[in-house]
This record gives C-alpha cells, sequence and structure tokens, in this order.
C-alpha cells in the first residue's frame, strides 16, 4: 500500500529566475533551477548560503521576491521536516491523527494508519506520550512519521540532523531511504559531505545567496565542476 | 484588637459555617452573575483574540493597543458606560435591564472581555510564531489553524480565563452601579460588604470578605496548579 511509484511521474519543479531579499538586502540572486524525476537531491553549501530559503522557496512557505516558481503539471503531495521538529502540545499519537484530520483522512481509520506509522518508526510504545517530552531522536522520528502518513510525492527535509546524536542520524538517513523507496523524491539540506555522500544521488551547492552548481552526485564528489565546489570538498573556506 | 470586631469575627465565622441562608443568597447571585459573565466574554474574546493574532490588516496596531488600554478599564467608567447604555433614555433602555443581575452581566463583560481577548492574542500569537511554518507545510488555511491554537494553547488559556473570573467577581464599581444593589435581586458579594460596613452590620461584612478572600485564593491556586500540569505534561 505504501508504494507511490503508480502514481506517475513526480511533476519537475523550476526556478525562473528567483531571488529573495530582505529591506533591501539580497538574501538569494537570481536562480534557474529544475527539480525532476524521483532524486535525492542534497542541497549542500556552507552556513548563510540560502539553502533552507531555497527549500521554503520550493515549498511554498516563502514567496520569491523576483521571478518565477512553478511546478510542470500538477502540484504533487509535499511535506515538510524541520531542524527543529514543529509538535503539537499533544501525545505523539494525537500529532498523527491530527495530520490524517487535516488532510481528510476518515475518522474511522485514522487511528490504526497512525499506529501503523509509529510502529514503522520504532514509536509504538511511546504513542500516548506527550510529543513534547520526547528525545530530540524521537521527535525528529515523530516528525518523519507525520510526513510519512501524507504519503508525499516530494518530501523536503531543512537539516533534519543538525541536533541530533549518531543513532538518531542513523535513523533519520534510514527513514528517508525507505521514503525514496517508496517513490518520493526527496530534497534535503545539509551541511555534512559524509551524509551527503551517503544520501545523494544529485547535489545542489550553493554559496553567498547563489547556484554554484547542480550536477550528478558521483561527478560532484568525484571532480567538481566549480573551483568552489572543489574547495568546499576539500573543507577550505574559500567564501 | 477591639472587642466589637473581634466578636464580628466570631459571628462572621458563624454565619459561613453555619450556612446562613442570607449569606448564601448573596455568594449564589455572585458566582451567577460572575460565571455568566466569564462565559460569554470566553466565548466572544477567545476567538477574537485568536484572530487578531493571526490577521494582518490597517490598524491592527491601533486595536491591539485599546485593547490592551482597556484591560485597565476603570470598574466605575464600564460601570457608567453600560448604565448610560441601559437607563430609560438610553440605547437599549426599551429591554428594561437596568437594575437586574443582566445589567451586572453585561457591565462585567465589558470589563473582562478586553482581558480575555488581549491575553488570548498574546498567547495565540506567540504560540503561531511556533507553529505557523508547520501548519502551512500541511497545508491548513488561517481560519483553520484557530481551533488548533486555541486546543494547543488550552493550559495557557484556561489561566487567562481564570484571571477575568478572578477579576470579575472581586469587582465593584460596576456591578453596584448598573445592579443597584437590591436585596436579594441585584445584591452580591462585594457590593454587600459595602453596604453593610456602612451601617456598621461588620459580621455580615467580614464573613462575605472570608468567602471572596477563599474564592480568590483558589482561583490562584488553581492558575498556579494548571501552569505546573501544562509545564510537566507539555514541556
Amino acid at each position: 500500500m505504501n508504494d507511490l511509484s503508480h502514481t506517475g511521474i513526480i511533476s519537475p519543479l523550476t526556478f525562473e529566475a528567483v531571488s529573495v531579499s530582505h529591506r533591501g538586502q539580497p538574501l538569494l540572486h537570481p536562480l534557474d533551477l529544475r527539480l525532476s524525476g524521483c532524486r535525492r537531491t542534497l542541497v549542500m553549501g556552507p552556513n548563510g548560503a540560502g539553502k533552507s530559503l531555497l527549500l521554503r522557496l520550493a515549498h511554498g512557505l516563502l514567496p520569491p521576491s523576483g521571478g518565477r516558481i512553478r511546478w510542470e503539471g500538477s502540484t504533487p503531495r509535499q511535506a515538510m521536516v524541520f531542524q527543529r521538529p514543529v509538535l503539537l502540545r499533544r501525545s505523539a499519537l494525537a500529532n498523527l491523527t491530527y495530520a490524517l484530520a487535516v488532510n481528510g483522512t476518515p475518522r474511522r481509520q485514522r487511528q490504526a494508519l497512525a499506529m501503523e506509522a509509529l510502529d514503522h518508526f520504532g514509536l509504538a510504545s511511546l504513542a500516548r506520550r506527550p510529543a513534547r517530552v520526547l528525545s530530540g531522536g524521537e521527535q525528529q522520528r515523530l516528525a518523519l512519521a507525520r510526513a510519512w502518513l501524507l504519503r508525499p510525492q516530494v518530501l523536503f527535509l531543512d537539516e533534519p540532523t543538525a541536533a541530533l546524536d549518531p543513532a538518531a542520524i542513523k535513523a533519520v538517513e534510514a527513514a528517508v531511504l525507505d521514503f525514496h523507496r517508496r517513490g518520493t523524491r526527496i530534497v534535503m539540506t545539509s551541511h555534512d559531505l559524509h551524509q551527503a555522500r551517503r544520501l545523494a544521488d544529485e547535489v545542489i551547492l550553493l554559496n553567498g545567496g547563489r547556484l554554484v552548481e547542480q550536477s550528478d552526485a558521483a561527478t560532484f564528489f568525484r571532480e567538481p565542476r566549480s573551483d568552489e565546489g572543489r574547495a568546499f570538498l576539500r573543507g577550505e573556506r574559500v567564501w | 484588637m477591639m472587642p466589637t470586631s473581634d466578636s464580628a469575627f466570631i459571628t462572621a465565622l458563624h454565619l459561613v459555617l453555619d450556612l446562613d441562608p442570607t449569606l448564601l443568597a448573596i455568594v449564589a447571585l455572585s458566582l451567577q452573575v460572575s460565571l455568566a459573565a466569564v462565559l460569554i466574554a470566553a466565548l466572544v474574546g477567545l476567538p477574537l483574540g485568536a484572530a487578531l493574532a493571526l490577521w494582518r490588516f490597517p490598524g491592527r496596531g491601533l486595536v491591539i493597543v485599546v485593547l490592551n488600554a482597556l484591560m485597565g478599564l476603570p470598574p466605575v467608567v464600564a460601570g457608567l458606560a453600560v448604565y448610560l447604555l441601559l437607563s430609560r433614555a438610553g440605547p437599549l433602555g426599551q429591554f428594561g435591564l437596568l437594575f437586574t443581575p443582566g445589567a451586572m452581566v453585561i457591565a462585567q463583560v465589558v470589563l473582562i472581555l478586553p482581558i480575555i481577548a488581549a491575553l488570548t492574542r498574546q498567547q495565540i500569537e506567540e504560540l503561531h510564531g511556533e507553529y505557523a511554518e508547520q501548519l502551512a507545510s500541511l497545508g491548513l488555511s488561517r481560519p483553520r489553524r484557530i481551533p488548533t491554537l486555541l486546543w494547543d494553547a488550552r493550559f495557557g488559556l484556561l489561566t487567562v480565563i481564570l484571571a477575568g473570573f478572578g477579576r470579575a467577581s472581586a469587582e465593584v464599581g460596576a456591578v453596584m452601579m448598573v445592579g443597584g444593589n437590591i436585596d436579594g435581586v441585584t445584591r452580591v458579594m462585594t457590593t454587600a460588604i459595602v453596604l453593610e460596613t456602612g451601617k456598621g452590620n461588620l459580621a455580615l461584612a467580614l464573613g462575605l470578605g472570608l468567602v471572596l478572600l477563599v474564592l480568590v485564593t483558589l482561583i490562584n491556586g488553581a492558575a498556579h496548579l494548571l501552569g505546573e500540569t501544562a509545564r510537566r505534561r507539555l514541556g
């Protein structure tokens, strides 16, 4: 039931000369970008490069100051997982049934679906626990379980492992691959090169609000096309 | 200590502990009026405060400033305004509400509605700052966010409602003016205390004062417990 591949191609997302500025200060310089297929795209770059901004624009949380963002075709179902999970002041289970209620799932199906998702993410024993007293790793898994229930065709993740310990990071990365196997396009920000090597099949490198390059992961990690890419891989600060 | 007030205190205790019917009737009316006022003010103030927290419109800042200022509205001014509205010649005079418990409820609503609406606005705005992106990501429109936010702020909002009830039940000026302190009809605890003290009937005044004090303490205790529970259970 979890296979989304039969739903066909996920609409490509195009950025056309998209820019963002705040109080006259450019945060993102005009950039063109196309996200297509069922890829695992890692958006990389140093702090302040505009990674989170790019994700929020793509997900529609933020309007661009200039340019155009559009889905080529029908708008796909989307979900987003944030660096600090935003959980409601309710039980873990109620957080999931809430998301189901919002997307219109009939009441009598919600409980069973939510329990299934909790189980899938190893949280079944914590179902009745208030979500906000869970550990950081458990909270992020709960946020992933919530996204899982929404059956997104595109999943955005904004530094989902930045505040987690190694075991929790591993769980999140496994979940990301799980989503992808189910047919979900992954768009995730990270500043961790090792994580990108483990997860990415495509890399977008940003620096100072500019798009530096968009390459296949294999190409990027073997020989980046830009000087900044090479420096980034060597861990140098050229910014 | 003066012997008269000493014996008055003993008599007062007797009145309270023997459940004196006069005293009970006054306490019951006080509770009815204040509970009705709180109910109405909460039904209007909670959604109003939440809506004000979520929508941006021209003049919003002014509305918030006025609302905050009204939190400190002097009860006699509220009383005067309601008096003018309800008096025979006033716009609402035809309903004959002046010097009835209904008029007292209206006066108390005028007093505590700004408190409930303004504090709700603050709490919901803060919570929405935290939730906004997640709720937007889930595709929730602004009107649909209100029930979610009100429910998730429930402990804080209960404290707000208790604060409103405390203000309503302890207030004297407004209910005196629009109720008239009529024996058996519009006499509540605070107005009775004023009257009985003036007449020198310290026992009844003290007895009512005790009940009022206990009530206010209970309300504050409940508010404190709610805050603690929320911290412990919801993080």
